[in-house]
């Protein structure tokens, strides 16, 4: 296999966020740099959230879908240089996200004030943005909870970030 | 500025993080309601995730591996302020103190985000975004609950007035204040403590709450030198009394 950046990126299309298993790494904006030396590949990632526990299964998968399409020669990074952002997600991501009836994160540009970005997060379920938030905090670091007014549906949200 | 100097700051910033983690994940099954005991796990995880990212800073300038220097240590040789180790108490009591630290971290997060030595900004720059929302879920509650009737006002009252010394000894100035500042790793505890004092004011005075003339409180320093309460040597068993049982296992 003649290795480029982009083939490299379709293998990691295959790595999926072990907690929100219809989205890839890819999607999620977490691979921020793939480098290609001869025959050494070098992935680079940066965590969501810096307690994320997903963040070291998520490097060995990257290391594991190497290994099983012959790239042995290979460097994961996990670092800090880029600071991930939710604004990183793409679109395809926010699409599989809500499918999963979880509420993709706003566009947050880097200007988070207060908790009015996620006051009335749009319910998956039925588009409504007459929804309730009832925590910024939820069962991980990246989702917050929220409740439908209109449709009566509980639902979580991806925090902007 | 010595190796020394920059480890004394990150020591205690990572201290602080692992042991309030600590004690914030005390919530966990019994918060006052759901969504709050999910808050405080939720902040628990965070915080001592976040103390992994400075032990890791720690290894890297020579120190041992995370695990053991989180697991290993006796109360006297840790460098938290006193403030993080003291128990939950009640509610009220976990809220003020949400507030009144949490606040300081994201000052000193955003001052450290400037900082020269680009692995410790590239920390800061992360964990700044983070702590926001622990910042603005201390604010929403202090001010519902101080505004709501006489007891949520007069608990979270009297916590903050005996919060506020202990509060104080976060800024504690290091052994090695002048050298840091100077080197310009962030302008040192002083200036966080004031523009500090100014942020928890504002929302202070929103909620309700008096502050009492700062002339007339003494903080309560030594954390940062091993001086700790008769709470943090319990805490640091209990804490490592898994990892204890078989420091060389693989997790």
């Amino acid at each position: 296999m003649t290795l480029t950046e982009d083939k490299i990126l379709e293998l990691l299309k295959e790595v999926k966020d072990p907690e929100i298993p219809v989205i890839s790494l890819v999607d999620l904006g977490v691979i921020t740099g793939i480098e290609i030396n001869k025959d050494h590949v070098t992935v680079n990632m940066t965590p969501t959230f810096i307690g994320c526990p997903a963040m070291d299964y998520m490097k060995q998968d990257v290391v594991d879908v190497l290994t099983k399409n012959g790239i042995d020669n290979h460097t994961v990074n996990l670092n800090l240089k880029t600071t991930w952002s939710s604004d990183l997600i793409s679109d395809e991501g926010k699409r599989a996200l809500k499918k999963f009836g979880l509420a993709p994160p706003p566009v947050h540009n880097n200007v988070i004030e207060d908790l009015d970005i996620i006051e009335h997060a749009e319910c998956p379920n039925c588009d409504s943005t007459n929804t309730t938030l009832k925590s910024p905090f939820g069962p991980t670091l990246c989702r917050s909870l929220h409740h439908c007014n209109n449709c009566g549906e509980a639902f979580e949200s991806f925090k902007p970030i | 500025m010595t190796e020394e100097a920059l480890k004394d700051l990150l020591y205690k910033i990572a201290d602080d993080l692992l042991i309030l983690g600590h004690r914030n994940s005390e919530w966990t099954g019994v918060g006052p309601l759901l969504e709050e005991d999910i808050a405080f796990s939720s902040m628990a995880q965070d915080k001592v995730g976040q103390s992994l990212a400075f032990y890791n800073l720690l290894h890297e300038l020579g120190e041992q591996d995370p695990d053991t220097v989180a697991f290993t240590r006796n109360a006297n040789q840790f460098h938290n302020s006193q403030f993080v180790e003291l128990p939950i108490g009640e509610y009220d009591f976990s809220l003020i103190r949400h507030f009144l630290y949490d606040h300081a971290d994201y000052i000193r997060f955003s001052m450290l985000a400037d900082c020269p030595i680009e692995e410790i900004a590239q920390v800061a720059r992360k964990l700044k975004g983070e702590i926001k929302y622990h910042v603005m879920h201390a604010n929403t509650w202090i001010k519902q609950l101080a505004t709501a009737n006489e007891e949520a006002h007069d608990r979270l009252q009297k916590s903050l007035d005996e919060a506020l010394p202990y509060a104080l000894g976060v800024f504690e100035p290091s052994k090695f204040e002048k050298e840091i500042i100077e080197a310009g790793v962030y302008p040192g505890e002083q200036a966080i403590e004031e523009q500090w004092k100014e942020n928890i004011a504002i929302v202070l005075e929103q909620a309700g709450l008096n502050l009492p003339d700062w002339n007339t409180i003494k903080p309560v320093y030594g954390g940062r030198y091993g001086e700790h309460t008769e709470h943090l040597q319990p805490l640091v068993e209990e804490m490592s009394e898994v990892f204890r049982v078989d420091p060389s296992a693989d997790w």
